[in-house]
């Protein structure tokens, strides 16, 4: 199951052009990219881990895709993804974060029924890919 | 910084994306050189460079080279012609003060005026930099380095720092293998100018030989001539507003003949200073005037006096001694 995460993720996976447009148009307004990756598809799982330091002062997107395909090489099984933040006054949040790497194969969720006091249910989403440790969920195809 | 809270701007103009949707001539046709010349505004800045840097023929002769060279690899591009983008990776070797500087900023404006560079801008580094502190550092520090220069120019000063030779353990030769790889790699991303003074550049080169071979053109600044520096005087004071008396035209000729021979003689950056001082000078002169009243003409020139009372001029100057502050 394709997990949907970020900008563009409803797209099919965007091409390194199409990156460094995005890139472009983050640069273009002065928000800093970062790299971050995680092996944690769980959609609640925000805080992904970063790749090196955000980026500062760059003018140009080459810059970054050779960050992203230096995670890339490191972490070839895992999710990767970009964030752009806006530090201006009133906002100073992520304005743009898209997916740029998936892994080949993804399990998916199973849903878990939990029957409490009262007939009450809860539900949780649990990710195959958590079941085996961290580091180790995506072997390689 | 944008103003607006969110980020949503429709009416926003679209970053332009240098696309030329330029459909490819037949093999009959005839291109206008003198047109795209002026297209691109390369005769805006060559001419800038002309009349704003005094003497530097062989600069400028390279320079015109390779703006020349990329013009017409864009025109033969145009007949399908494709043929990879030449290396512009430089080296700028040249006593202190002979414009070095100055030149590589003209130059990362002038390769993206000719499309070479997406953006033209310049990062001007130093050892410092780009080496670390301690183990594990340079490497981060200098690719960082390189990410910001991306799309511009990458301005090493005294780069033959980066190298020590009595030291194996330096991390400078961490940095050099980075750059090389970079400068290799990524050679459509950025130009990369070493610059720093001849004799000991060549001794960098020697210890390096594959980053001298990277390096394609290897430019000489010359030393300034009493002329050349005389005409850096005026333009100097004009940019400042200041005006030399015939007197003190003269004054500066016999100054700039002195000054040359002396040690620590550093070309512009020397002139610059001893316009500095001549300017303290003529300030001082008119505070301390009998008649306190000063007219526009008075502010705005500097006199014979003002500069014949610099340290040069001294009898104790010969040329050999110590000269630190002329």
């Amino acid at each position: 199951m394709r997990i949907t995460q970020g900008t563009f993720s409803y797209l099919p996976d965007l091409t390194d052009e199409e990156i460094t447009k995005q890139v472009e148009y983050c640069l273009a307004n002065d928000w800093p990219l970062a790299v971050e990756f995680t092996d944690d598809p769980h959609p609640r799982n925000t805080y992904w881990e970063m790749w090196g330091l955000p980026m500062f002062d760059l003018r140009d997107a080459a810059g970054v895709l050779m960050e992203v395909n230096a995670c890339r090489s490191a972490k070839p099984n895992t999710y990767i993804r970009l964030t752009a933040y806006d530090a201006s006054l009133g906002r100073q949040t992520t304005a743009l974060s898209f997916i740029v790497q998936r892994p080949a194969e993804e399990p998916g969720f199973r849903l878990d029924r939990q029957e409490l006091s009262d007939r009450r249910i809860a539900y949780t989403t649990h990710a195959y890919a958590t079941e085996r440790p961290a580091g180790d969920r995506y072997p390689a195809p | 910084m944008s103003g607006a809270p969110f980020g949503f701007r429709p009416d926003q103009p679209e970053p332009d994306t240098d696309e030329e949707a330029t459909e490819q001539l037949p093999a009959d046709a005839v291109v206008d050189l003198a047109a795209a010349r002026r297209e691109a505004g390369i005769d805006e800045v060559l001419e800038r460079l002309d009349t704003e840097l005094v003497g530097l023929a062989p600069v400028k002769t390279r320079i015109a080279e390779i703006a020349a060279l990329l013009l017409v690899d864009r025109m033969r591009e145009r007949y399908g012609i494709a043929a990879p983008r030449p290396t512009l990776h430089m080296c700028f070797t040249g006593n202190p003060g002979t414009g070095k500087t100055t030149v590589a900023l003209r130059m990362a404006d002038l390769l993206h005026r000719l499309g070479y560079l997406r953006r033209g801008h310049l990062v001007s580094v130093t050892r410092d930099d780009l080496v670390g502190e301690y183990v594990g550092h340079t490497a981060p520090k200098t690719k960082d380095v390189i990410k910001r220069a991306m799309g511009g120019v990458l301005f090493i000063d005294e780069a033959y720092y980066l190298y020590k030779a009595e030291n194996d353990r330096d991390y400078g030769s961490e940095s050099i293998e980075i750059l090389l790889q970079v400068m290799e790699a990524h050679r459509d991303d950025l130009v990369v100018v070493l610059a720093g003074y001849a004799d000991k550049m060549d001794t960098f080169f020697a210890a390096n030989p594959g980053m001298q071979s990277r390096i394609a053109h290897h430019i000489t600044f010359p030393d300034y001539t009493v002329d050349e520096l005389e005409e850096i005087a005026v333009l100097m004071t004009d940019g400042l507003h200041y005006r030399l008396s015939d007197e003190a035209r003269e004054a500066l000729r016999r100054y700039l003949d002195r000054r040359v021979g002396q040690p620590w003689f550093a070309n512009a950056r020397s002139v610059r200073n001893a316009v500095e001082r001549a300017r303290l000078r003529q300030a001082r002169r008119l505070v301390e005037q009998d008649d306190p009243r000063v007219d526009l003409a008075a502010l705005t020139t500097i006199e014979a006096p003002d500069l014949l009372a610099s340290r040069v001029f001294r009898e104790d100057a010969e040329p050999g001694a110590t000269v630190r502050s002329a």
